[in-house]
């Protein structure tokens, strides 16, 4: 099973190979990818220096081209491919059916990965993507159970790639308007989920704190009550009279103690959330699923998970809490 | 310019669903769409049981549409998919790539329901290649999404679909492996009792100061409002939209297809009843929120 860790800049990529990654995934510096953040990603030196650096080490760097360009943007994602392909990338992560298509009759050597924004989550839609446009690779989105995810492994005519750790997306990705619902900017279209820009934070003078996206109230917090980024997911907000996190809690996916079940499935690569994290969380991440990944390589009949592992995770969580998701069906 | 009832996204009892769409049949629209979009469980109406619906309205004289679920998690799922696909009779709409992929092996039309991600020309195009019969653009594709993407086609040499856009209803906003009515109501998705049959227009969800903003409906969530584009059918005809599509609501429906019927048969603007769409601006879905930060 392949580790496969996300970079947002150059000292994250040299720190994810430095620390276990087979593989990176980056993003160009604009909105051709769904980390299109103010100081993140890379430009073409960077990138280049970046893949230089990969293949070295003998490690692989996938360039994600995963949002939905309109008409008129289309050309500029096709350059991406153009772009992606002369620096050498070991594959490409898309999900837009033109830019899938465009790569694979412009660029056939390159491989294609289809991106966990696709939506693509039973063998009959993964056969469409393989058949159409030759994917060699899928990322599932963070829907299935582990039952489901082994089903579809046994199904699929692709090898498959499943979130193992990170940031909890608890939409169907590529399927989520809740960012542009009160932004008007969206993951598929924009590549943000709730930008920076329309969060405004505000204290009152009992130390409480509230935290608006584009005007709308998404939390309100204590003095000292540990506060995340106002994603509408992660807010609370009032059903029927009471208020709690109607839709989900802010906390991170941590799969470690499936990791047996992942290998068993035949899962191909696990992959670590994170594009817009730092060194120390690349870092950190990267060497404690190294050493659970090589641990059960050596020994999978006595592998078993290490308190050390957990602690090391759960310090780079939302909130400091992870869960299963909807791995586990009790998540559902 | 055609009236279209799309599926109902709630779960309704089974007599007041076959009631509800027996009145239907009687309503001026052209075209009905029938089945679950949202959640497998709700089996108040099983596959055979819409089938049989379909061929019973299907007297009435108006196209009938078989919808199928946005989110596929489990093979009986597919299951009921494949025979909804090869019911032989009714247009299918797929809302994911399963199913364009079973009417694509078997050489069947398709419609393509909102969750489908068509952004562009040449997107559209492919799937026209697969069959695609007509096009529900997604609740972000608005007005000059829309018109660019007509100009693109055709600059491609490719003829537009028909096109079905969403006028009136809530919006639905996203989907999850996760049952929020379970959740409200303290219920595990495995043993929910079927709970949103209780919220026949889906439970309110208010910002902690009370301000009105989505709508839990099983494992989807949509905004609170009810959109409204009557008063841009101008603008719609002038974009070449073949069809508009109005979601059921549990009361009022009647008034809300006789209204939009009216309003398609006279020129006169007609005022707005529901909300703004924002996403028609190509603003925030959200009526009112500014487009750029305050």
């Amino acid at each position: 099973m392949q580790l496969v860790c996300p970079a947002g800049n150059l000292p994250a990529l040299k720190a994810a190979i430095e620390h276990g990654a087979d593989a990176v995934y980056v993003g160009f510096r604009d909105q051709t990818n769904a980390r299109a953040f103010p100081g993140l990603n890379f430009s073409e030196a960077e990138l280049r220096e970046g893949v230089q650096h990969a293949h070295a080490r003998g490690r692989k760097v996938y360039i994600a081209l995963n949002t939905y360009p309109d008409s008129a943007r289309v050309a500029h994602w096709f350059a991406a491919v153009d772009h992606a392909a002369e620096l050498g990338a070991d594959a490409i992560i898309a999900a837009e059916m033109a830019v899938l298509d465009y790569a694979a009759r412009t660029h056939p050597q390159l491989p294609r990965h289809l991106s966990v924004q696709g939506s693509a989550t039973t063998a009959a839609a993964l056969t469409y993507m393989h058949e159409r446009f030759g994917i060699s690779r899928a990322v599932l989105p963070r829907v299935l159970s582990i039952q489901q995810v082994e089903r579809v492994c046994a199904a699929s005519p692709v090898p498959l790639e499943v979130f193992a750790f990170g940031s909890l997306c608890i939409m169907v990705e590529g399927r989520c308007q809740l960012s542009s619902y009160v932004t008007g900017a969206s993951p598929n279209r924009h590549g943000v989920c709730s930008p920076a820009r329309f969060v405004r934070w505000d204290e009152a003078a009992d130390g409480s704190r509230t935290v608006r996206l584009n005007g709308v109230l998404i939390d309100r917090f204590q003095e000292h009550e540990p506060a995340g980024y106002p994603t509408v997911c992660k807010g609370r907000f009032d059903v029927n009279g009471e208020v709690f996190h109607a839709l989900e809690e802010p906390t991170s996916l941590n799969t470690l103690e499936l990791l047996p079940r992942l290998a068993q499935a035949g899962v191909t690569a696990l992959k670590i959330e994170g594009r817009q994290r730092g060194v120390a969380y690349v870092s950190a991440v990267a060497r404690t699923w190294r050493s659970a990944i090589d641990r059960y390589r050596a020994n999978p009949e006595r592998w078993q998970v290490e308190a050390g592992w957990q602690t090391a995770l759960a310090a780079h969580a939302e909130g400091h809490q992870t869960t299963l998701g909807p791995y586990h069906r009790a998540w559902h | 310019m055609q009236l279209s009832l799309g599926p109902t996204q709630y779960f309704w009892p089974r007599e007041r669903t076959l009631a509800f769409y027996r009145e239907a049949a009687q309503w001026p629209l052209d075209r009905i769409h029938l089945g679950e979009t949202v959640c497998s469980k709700r089996r108040e109406l099983g596959t055979r049981d819409w089938i049989a619906l379909a061929e019973e309205l299907a007297g009435s004289g108006k196209q009938i549409v078989l919808s199928t679920l946005a989110l596929i998690e489990a093979e009986s799922e597919l299951g009921a998919l494949r025979r909804i696909v090869e019911n032989g009779r009714f247009l299918v709409e797929a809302n994911d790539l399963s199913a364009v992929q079973y009417c694509r092996q078997r050489g069947i039309a398709f419609v393509a329901g909102p969750t489908l991600n068509i952004y562009n020309a040449q997107a559209l195009s492919l799937l026209i290649e697969d069959g695609l019969h007509r096009w529900v653009p997604g609740v972000e594709q608005g007005q000059a999404l829309l018109a660019e993407l007509r100009a693109a086609m055709a600059e491609l040499g490719h003829a537009m679909p028909e096109v079905e856009v969403i006028a009136w209803g809530r919006l639905p906003l996203a989907f999850s492996a996760r049952c929020f009515t379970a959740r409200a109501l303290d219920v595990a998705k495995d043993d929910c009792g079927f709970r949103c049959i209780e919220h026949p227009d889906g439970l309110p969800l208010a910002t902690r100061e009370g301000q009105r903003f989505l709508r839990i409906n099983g494992i989807q969530v949509q905004g609170d409002e009810i959109t409204d584009l009557a008063p841009e059918i101008a603008d719609l005809r002038e974009l070449g939209v073949d069809a508009l599509r109005l979601y059921p609501q549990h009361e009022g429906m009647h008034e809300v297809v006789a209204r939009f019927r009216a309003a398609l048969d006279d020129t006169q603007a007609v005022a707005r009843v529901g909300a703004n769409n924002g996403y028609w601006r190509a603003e925030p879905g959200k009526a009112g929120l500014p487009l750029q930060p305050a």
